[in-house]
């Protein structure tokens, strides 16, 4: 078990450091560089000075070179400085973090008790009518664009009834702990509506799958009461794909957090990228997306281990993304 | 009487009414995009006018949908938006399902340690946010990586072509490796290999044909998605420049303007919607007829 888990994580350090070579590829390849976005049209400076802080800070140095200078400043735990928010990335992630963790947590807590629930009820009762009406649902929120289900939400709630916020935060700082929360309604659930869409349709398969098992089937012809082949039986055999896919499942989470984010104008870590990205302040942009690639491996390792947990058979020897 | 398997994977197709549907829908809206320009000629609308009168108007006999902001007709834009999202998820979906089966072929058909790492690769692009890639790759400036004067709203099409394509395939590369794996080691590909035939001409000519009809099926579904990964580019303002509009740039308009008119906001997602329906329609009634003996599930 040991080494299993020190082989995952040695893969997922090198997954992951070749995937901030991969980020920092792409970031040298956007508009303009730091120095010029530093210098701006400030027409004092010219363009000697241009080049010796280029020089200075490296930016003239081939690719290899600066992704090694940024790498070894993060390893002395340095993120660099925001242009945008003229402060150091750290202190920017960090709430922002918090943030997002805090809606995706939510989001996630409502849409897996929710999804998992009706997707075995609507797979113990395949073709009855819950099993129609949550499946078009679920289909219907896979297929419609996220984007688009919450300007709808923000058109009906906010501007057509006027019952909630069309904004994540209130304007009013001083505003009390019930006014903060009336705001968080809406973000948190359309983002646990999307998400509850998948994991019904994952819940569903994953216990439909597990119905036609052979032991399930030997249970129930030997008599066992359903309710207990279903706990007893169905219900641990379907843990286990539902646990990969929800894992899998957690880049559409993240992607649907940084729409409602930008949507509704809550600072998290999709919002930050979306603003790091579009304001070229590629220490922050990089940062962020490092520590959103690191979140994804993590809970992808938790899954795996989980599997150990959950199934005693699985030898778990593939590496993991 | 015995019908070619062709004649039978088409009439398991008919037999099932949603697929039936879902074409019928998918026709329509493609129609509606080639003859968009004759349409709206035919309804007496123009795309581009900006007729300040008709600012918010509501909907009416001359204008079946109203006007938007600049009181341009609803209805006509809504079809030459269509002509955009359309055209850019078919070709997406074609670039998607290229790459997609490049992959797959070659990690299937070598195996080891190429096959390895594929894998990987796919594995770690399905664990990836989609989003975030997305925004990463629509922020990359073309100059830098050589396309000089690459610029303007035709270059801005085929720009979010490339990199929804490059975001999509793998998809397609899980299915077609998974068919190549399969044909790998039938015998008419082993007889080929017995006689020294070249090992491209081996994966071309006897694999890759046996992995045509998921290919065909990764394509249909991957097109649904790329629409969905379009829309959202444009919606963030990331995909196609103004003033060509397809349906997500227009709800992105729709958004900034929903206070005064949430009307705007409801079509073009509608449209949106209807494609992706019918495209996930119409691609599991391809996999369910051309693999009869599968379990259906939904």
């Amino acid at each position: 078990m040991e080494r299993m888990i020190l082989k995952r994580l040695v893969a997922s350090a090198l997954t992951l450091l070749a995937l901030s070579a991969m980020c920092f590829a792409l970031l040298t390849l956007m508009p303009g560089d730091p120095i010029d976005q530093l210098v701006g049209s400030d027409p004092r400076v010219t363009p000697e000075d241009i080049a010796r802080l280029k020089a200075y800070y490296g930016v003239d140095q081939p690719f290899w070179a600066r992704w090694q200078a940024w790498l070894a400043r993060l390893a002395s735990g340095e993120f660099g400085y925001s242009r945008l928010f003229a402060a150091p990335v750290a202190d920017v992630l960090g709430p922002a973090l918090a943030r997002t963790a805090g809606l995706a947590a939510a989001a996630l807590l409502i849409s897996t008790v929710i999804g998992v629930s009706a997707g075995i009820v609507a797979a113990l009762r395949p073709r009855s009518l819950f099993d129609h009406v949550a499946s078009f649902l679920a289909f219907a929120g896979v297929a419609a664009p996220s984007f688009w289900l919450a300007l709808m939400a923000m058109a009906l709630f906010s501007i057509t009834l006027g019952w909630l916020p069309a904004s994540a935060l209130p304007s009013d700082p001083e505003a009390g702990l019930l006014e903060r929360l009336r705001h968080l309604i809406m973000p948190v659930a359309i983002l646990a509506a999307l998400e509850t869409a998948a994991i019904f349709r994952h819940a569903r398969a994953a216990v439909g799958d597990a119905l036609l098992h052979q032991h399930v089937l030997t249970a129930r012809s030997k008599g066992l009461p359903g309710r207990r082949v279903i706990w007893g039986h169905v219900l641990p055999g379907a843990m286990i794909p539902l646990t990969t896919v929800l894992a899998l499942d957690l880049g559409g989470l993240v992607s649907g957090a940084l729409i409602v984010e930008v949507m509704f104008g809550l600072p998290g870590m999709g919002k930050l990228l979306y603003d790091a990205i579009l304001g070229a302040d590629y220490n922050l942009a990089m940062a962020a997306l490092m520590v959103g690639a690191g979140a994804i491996f993590l809970a992808n390792a938790l899954a795996d281990m989980a599997y150990g947990l959950l199934d005693p058979r699985i030898q778990t020897g593939g590496l993991a993304p | 009487m015995t019908a070619s398997p062709a004649a039978r994977a088409r009439r398991r197709f008919f037999a099932n009414p949603a697929a039936t549907l879902g074409l019928v829908l998918l026709t329509t809206l493609a129609l509606s995009a080639i003859f968009a320009d004759a349409i709206v000629a035919l309804l007496n609308l123009n795309a581009d006018a900006v007729d300040f009168a008709n600012r918010y108007a509501p909907p009416s006999a001359a204008s079946p949908l109203g006007g938007d902001e600049l009181g341009r007709d609803v209805l006509a834009r809504l079809l030459a938006g269509g002509r955009v999202s359309l055209a850019v998820g078919l070709a997406a979906a074609i670039g998607a399902a290229s790459i997609g089966a490049a992959i797959g072929l070659i990690a299937g058909f070598r195996g080891g340690w190429i096959d390895a790492a594929l894998m990987r690769l796919t594995d770690l692009m399905l664990a990836l946010p989609v989003l975030p890639l997305l925004i990463v790759l629509a922020a990359v400036d073309p100059a830098k990586l050589g396309f000089e004067g690459a610029a303007g709203p035709g270059a801005s099409v085929v720009r979010i072509v490339a990199i929804v394509a490059l975001v999509g395939w793998p998809g397609a590369a899980r299915l077609t490796r998974a068919a190549a794996l399969a044909a790998r080691s039938e015998d008419y590909v082993r007889a080929a290999r017995a006689v020294g035939v070249h090992p491209v001409r081996i994966a071309l000519r006897h694999v890759a044909p046996s992995a045509a009809g998921p290919l065909i099926v990764a394509a249909t579904l991957a097109m649904g998605q790329v629409i969905l990964f379009e829309s959202t580019l444009s919606f963030l303002g990331l995909g196609v420049e103004p003033p060509l509009a397809s349906w997500g740039a227009m709800l992105a308009n729709a958004q900034e303007t929903v206070w005064e008119q949430p009307m705007l906001a409801v079509w073009p997602g509608l449209a949106i919607f209807l494609t992706v329906v019918a495209v996930n329609f119409v691609g599991d009634g391809l996999r369910d007829a051309a693999n009869p003996r599968a379990e259906r599930r939904r």
